[in-house]
């Protein structure tokens, strides 16, 4: 079975994906994800009528703990790693028009 | 002192006797990083000052008694996936290029409490996507057996300044086969743990139900101590077992066993009698390498005349771990990576037009090629409409081939396994096809879906000279019997790093 990826598509999950693709990359992306897609429905052969699907090995629970400060205020080294600050603030562009 | 060919262990004992500093240790380690870093390029940062001035703190501790551990005083490599408060680290792709973490990795921090000393921080493939160590943005890391084959990947770096004498032990990262493949293409020994035994806190995330740091070392004693002073229960990692919780494997409580806990040492024992090794049929058929498969067959004959018993088993479901785990690793990777926006941290681009326009840009030019595809990928299968078909049909894949591992593990104590098909490739041959790259993990990543245990430990060289590995697989928690296999094999076959 061979998959095809339509231009729609190749959008769709450049939007979700947020990424901006030049049309070569796009081409190249959906030849290597029809190409992967091919090789990922050979689990198609596999019968998982009833399997429950895993996510982890092991059972993972919600870890609580009081809502005390451990570490030092760490604000200014964040910020420091910030491209963009203003004031105590990481800078964007607008985001309303 | 020459301190190039000691092991972790060995070196800690000579500055615990007095023979020799941490200082002259860390100077031992630059020396050879001068001589060597050129060709083999291990390193994306290398912070000589702070490594000087921490190892003459560390050793003032060790000469007032206060630190006593066999890693005291002893130089470490980390994998740049790995925070290091104020020191850069990259993951060596562009859009982390200038990031300065204000915190230490969990692991990392740990091997500073038992008096490790940081010489610098280990190139690796782009967010530990690849297997050859050529996906850096900072260029590639060359194997140092032979300066134009790769050192494997993704914690290539790692394995690669072990090989070459430029740190004693390094940590590594595994998400399907990181630190065993690189482990066997360069010689050395890596192990990774049962998923949760080493806290990820600190770990910058690829695939985060697959991901688990390990040690990378010359010998299985340090492989042992290393993971002895990294693994511990660390509440700042939701997914981090308790071992001493565990009495039977995947599953808590037991029925007066004594707990797994977290000594690693004690199992160096020279012993396998009685062993039963199973031998998955289907690893040793098409696809392997001839010298390979010859290399490993002799090492399981030399654990035979140690008293184990092997047996060739039918392992099944193996065709289908790689694709179930690129869907799944993808998955998570797409998720894990849209933090990568160019607003807290990172390279951010100069084109400033719009909030949604600045992510797409920023991301775009921040990530290689590799790391796109799989964000691609991971996005597809995780989008509506195809959620199902792929993702969860993935995630119910890895709940067969778990089953199959728990059904081996009733028979064996320990599975027996190529680390790779081959050993290390040349530089320059494995990118321009992804499937076939990926298709080398197939004997790495099935351990990452079930969580299990695995020691990549080199059992020979080829004709051309390069390091053949052998991987050994335990049940869950059982790090115990793959480090008394791996060590056993050692103590007849000598090492050859």
């Amino acid at each position: 079975m061979a998959n095809k990826i339509s231009d729609e598509t190749i959008e769709y999950v450049g939007i979700l994906a947020k990424l901006k693709l030049s049309g070569e990359e796009k081409e190249k992306a959906r030849a290597d994800m029809e190409k992967m897609l091919d090789y990922i429905d050979t689990l198609n052969e596999l019968d998982t009528e009833g399997v429950a699907p895993m996510c982890h090995i092991f059972p993972v629970n919600n870890v609580f703990r009081e809502d005390e400060a451990s570490r030092k205020d760490g604000s200014e080294e964040t910020l420091a790693n910030a491209p963009l600050r203003k004031d105590n603030y990481f800078k964007v562009p607008k985001t309303i028009g | 002192m020459d301190i190039t060919s000691m092991t972790a262990v060995g070196l800690g004992k000579k500055i615990k006797a007095g023979e020799l500093t941490a200082v002259e240790a860390v100077k031992g380690c630059l020396a050879q990083i001068d001589k060597v870093e050129k060709d083999v390029h291990s390193f994306v940062t290398i912070d000589r000052e702070e490594a000087l001035r921490r190892a003459e703190e560390v050793q003032k501790q060790i000469d007032e008694g206060i630190l006593n551990s066999p890693l005291a005083g002893v130089p470490v490599a980390v994998k740049d996936n790995l925070c290091t408060d104020r020191m850069r680290t990259t993951c060596s792709s562009k859009i982390l290029e200038n990031f300065s973490p204000s915190y230490t990795a969990e692991a990392v921090r740990n091997l500073e409490k038992a008096g490790a000393v940081v010489i610098g921080k280990t190139n690796m493939d782009e967010f530990a996507m690849g297997s050859t160590t050529e996906t850096s943005y900072f260029g590639v890391t060359r194997n140092p057996w032979n300066l134009n084959h790769v050192p494997g990947g993704s914690s290539g770096g790692s394995c690669a300044a072990v090989a070459a004498g430029e740190s004693p032990f390094a940590l590594g990262s595994d998400t399907g086969g990181s630190i065993r493949q690189p482990s066997s293409f360069c010689g050395v020994v890596g192990l990774k743990p049962t998923y949760g035994t080493v806290s990820r806190y600190g770990l910058i995330a690829y695939g985060s139900s697959l991901d688990q740091i390990g040690p990378i070392a010359k010998d299985v004693t340090d492989c042992a101590a290393i993971l002895e002073a990294i693994a511990a229960h660390d509440p700042k990692d939701s997914t981090s077992i308790d071992r001493n919780a565990y009495q039977n494997a995947g599953t808590a409580g037991g029925e007066g066993q004594p707990a797994f806990g977290y000594d690693f040492m004690s199992a160096l024992v020279n012993d396998v009698s009685g062993m039963r090794i199973g031998i998955p049929k289907d690893y040793f058929g098409d696809g392997l390498d001839a010298e390979v498969r010859e290399k490993i067959l002799a090492a399981v004959r030399i654990l035979e005349e140690c008293g184990a018993v092997a047996e060739e088993f039918d392992l099944s479901l193996v065709q289908y771990a790689i694709p179930a785990y690129y869907v799944i690793a993808s998955a998570e990777a797409s998720s894990n990576l849209s933090r990568f926006d160019g607003v807290k941290y990172g390279y951010r681009t100069q084109e400033d037009e719009g909030l949604h326009n600045m992510y797409k840009k920023t991301r775009s030019e921040g990530f290689g090629p590799e790391v796109k595809r799989r964000i691609m990928l991971g996005s597809f299968v995780l989008s509506s409409g195809y959620y199902e078909a792929y993702y969860l049909k993935a995630l119910k894949t890895k709940a067969l081939i778990k089953e199959a591992f728990d059904q081996a593990f009733a028979r064996y104590d320990v599975i027996i396994a190529p680390a790779a098909p081959t050993t290390a490739p040349e530089l320059g041959k494995s990118l321009s096809d992804p499937l076939k790259m990926y298709l080398g993990d197939i004997y790495t990543v099935s351990v990452n879906l079930a969580g299990l245990p695995g020691i990549s430990i080199p059992v020979g060289k080829d004709r051309k000279g390069l390091p053949v590995g052998m991987q050994i697989i335990g049940n869950c928690f059982e790090e115990n019997k793959i480090i008394r296999a791996a060590y056993t094999l050692e103590q007849k076959g000598g090492r050859i790093s």
